[in-house]
């Protein structure tokens, strides 16, 4: 038996009219879509609520808070060694950075920053350039990543190892170094270092050139960056961005040319900049910093001095062990050291580093004494964020991944 | 120009309500009087000055003196390379000025973040939120009188309702409570329960006979 079914067809006039009538309700709605906190492109608990007109933003509201520890309540309650391990945990891809920028802020206080043996400033300037390559690494990686390039991410990836490994012998931690003291370092360098690291730098240029490869030419790469997230100059500074950031839009100012710390006035390098403000500026950049990060150690350990790698006041730096457990001084000195901190003067100050995800500040307000009345850490990647409103709408849900990875953040330090 | 004179041309700028420029470790400080004037001389230091970035805005509590609240705004020039930083105080009783954000955009977030640790609030702000704590939370965590082991809040829907998991955070120990040891679970000694051992000898003993002998000094003897 046959069945026979009624197929209601409509006049072609009112197809049309009943099309048109489907696509003004669906221009007249907008869509609220949550991204993050747990999204692989957000790099942490980002969570930004998107308001979508098809797929084209029209409103964006990052909300973050998610990795908020209360550091800077913390630091108003212990001395200011004791805060050091909190510093790995601002930027946590970049650590080493991290250490020495608040060792120089809490220097700066102290009024000792000019006193740093020549040894130590040499030292602590490879520490920030190896964390500078580590943290780009994973930065251009992730981006790669999360735009669909994923063997790009497992060959940064491997390099990164090897820094981590270098880490590993110089501070005896991978990943939370806490290498800084306050006027001076943990410790010297081991034996055999240097050849480890000069080795290391050999390698990794071949791997920035295979990197290259992959990508700067890569029209994929190309089409989803260019001309994606473009930020003005004039944005640039009003939003106060940082770092590789700010150079994208075509601003030249680096932290470690503007305003030498260490002994960044005594090396070579140069600082590149962009001239279009889009994504994939902003990863030229990157590349070209690692480039020249290699330059700058290569320096380094061409002239690191010998000597001390510690400030030769005992008020401030711990004395050697030995001379503790046999001399009276030292151990006073330590026990003070210890227990109430250094003695800071009453005053303020405010130093910033120039750190891989841009100018990571340490405000102090000092009451004097070992702890801070009031610490404020002025993060990159807080500041960096608060473009987000502003740079999303307009653009492609697709291309959110590419502006966020182009932006390199970290939650740790964003949200403190 | 360097900040030193910027920041004296701005004080002849404004005359009585800015202070003389303060230096410390190379850095210029000027005291605002009037906090109600803060987006004036910020205006004028932006347009006439070259302040077009602003670095920070912080707030610090100056609990137990009037008055309270002390707001610091970092400006940079990016033009000249000077650093500047303007003070100004603001009283418990207000607890409000106005904004920057007409200024810089990038005033944005920090003046949430004043508002959110603090309660200082910024007159004129576009989306006056909180920003890293929850849309709720009935306190403002970065003030002086806010006890580092937190407050239980009894909101209900977010995350801690009762007392923190460590009930007490991990870095306080109160008087009179368990010590860090006692505390720390993973230098608790295998087959006895360090967290029962509130009293200090015991757990001192407790130690002693899991690391056998010659571990610290021996038994006191009773003087005879």
């Amino acid at each position: 038996m046959l069945e026979t079914r009624d197929i209601q067809v409509q006049e072609p006039a009112a197809r049309a009219a009943a099309a048109a009538d489907d696509l003004q309700d669906m221009q007249g709605e907008k869509m609220v879509l949550n991204m993050g906190p747990s999204h692989p492109a957000t790099h942490g608990v980002l969570r930004i609520v998107l308001e979508l007109d098809g797929e084209i933003i029209t409103k964006a509201a990052p909300d973050i808070g998610y990795l908020h520890r209360g550091d800077e309540k913390i630091a108003e309650n212990m001395t200011y060694t004791q805060f050091i391990p909190y510093t790995d945990r601002l930027d946590y891809l970049a650590p080493l950075a991290n250490n020495v920028a608040y060792a120089l802020a809490v220097e700066k206080l102290m009024g000792i920053d000019k006193q740093l043996p020549p040894r130590c400033q040499f030292i602590r300037v490879i520490c920030c350039e190896l964390a500078r390559i580590s943290s780009h690494l994973l930065g251009i990686g992730a981006f790669a990543l999360d735009i669909g390039a994923i063997t790009v991410f497992l060959h940064t990836f491997t390099e990164r190892e090897k820094i981590y490994n270098l880490c590993e012998s110089l501070t005896g931690a991978r990943f939370t170094t806490s290498y800084t003291r306050i006027g001076g370092l943990s410790r010297d360098l081991p034996p055999g270092w240097v050849e480890q690291c000069r080795q290391f730098l050999d390698e990794v240029v071949v791997n920035f050139d295979e990197t290259e490869t992959f990508f700067t030419r890569n029209k994929i790469f190309m089409d989803r960056t260019q001309g994606v997230g473009v930020v003005s100059r004039e944005d640039a500074i009003d939003y106060g961005l940082t770092g590789p950031n700010l150079r994208g839009s075509n601003v030249d100012f680096d932290l470690r040319k503007a305003h030498p710390y260490l002994i960044y006035d005594q090396l070579e390098f140069e600082v590149p900049y962009g001239t279009a403000g889009d994504c994939y500026d902003r990863y030229l950049i990157r590349i070209e910093e690692m480039r020249q990060s290699v330059r700058i150690l290569r320096q380094c350990l061409d002239k690191l001095p010998g000597g001390p790698v510690n400030v030769p006041d005992l008020k401030v730096i711990l004395p050697p062990k030995e001379r503790v457990l046999t001399r009276m001084e030292e151990l006073i000195h330590h026990f003070i050291n210890v227990t109430q901190g250094v003695n800071a003067p009453v005053g303020e100050v405010y130093f910033s580093a120039e750190n891989p995800k841009g100018e990571l500040g340490f405000y102090i307000n000092s009451k004097g004494g070992g702890t801070p009345y009031r610490m404020k850490i002025r993060s990159p990647s807080f500041v960096n964020l608060s473009i987000l409103s502003h740079l999303l709408p307009g653009h492609m849900v697709s291309d959110i991944t590419a502006i966020l990875g182009s932006f390199d953040f970290v939650m740790g330090e964003c949200d403190r | 120009m360097t900040p030193g004179e910027l920041a004296t041309q701005l004080k002849s700028k404004f005359g009585e309500i800015l202070s003389e420029a303060v230096e410390f470790r190379g850095e210029f400080t000027v005291k605002l009087a009037d906090a109600e004037r803060i987006a004036d001389i910020c205006s004028i230091a932006k347009k006439e000055f070259g302040f077009d970035y602003l670095v920070d805005i912080t707030s610090i509590d100056n609990y137990g003196e009037d008055p309270r609240w002390t707001l610091v705004y970092h400006l940079y020039g990016y033009g000249h390379r000077g650093h500047l930083r303007i003070k100004t105080d603001v009283s418990e009783e207000k607890s409000e000025l106005p904004t920057v954000t007409t200024v810089w955009r990038t005033a944005n977030w920090h003046e949430r973040e004043i508002y959110d640790m603090m309660g200082i609030r910024f007159r004129g702000h576009p989306d006056l939120r909180r920003i890293l704590m929850w849309e709720g939370y009935p306190y403002f965590p970065l003030r002086k009188d806010f006890p580092l082991a937190g407050k239980s809040s009894d909101l209900p829907e977010v995350a801690f309702t009762q007392t923190t998991p460590m009930a007490g955070g991990p870095f306080v120990t109160i008087a009179g409570g368990k010590d860090t040891i006692a505390r720390e679970p993973r230098v608790r000694i295998p087959e006895t329960d360090a967290l029962a051992t509130t009293n200090r000898v015991e757990r001192r003993a407790d130690i002693k006979e899991a690391h056998g002998k010659g571990f610290g000094p021996g038994p006191i003897e009773p003087k005879k």
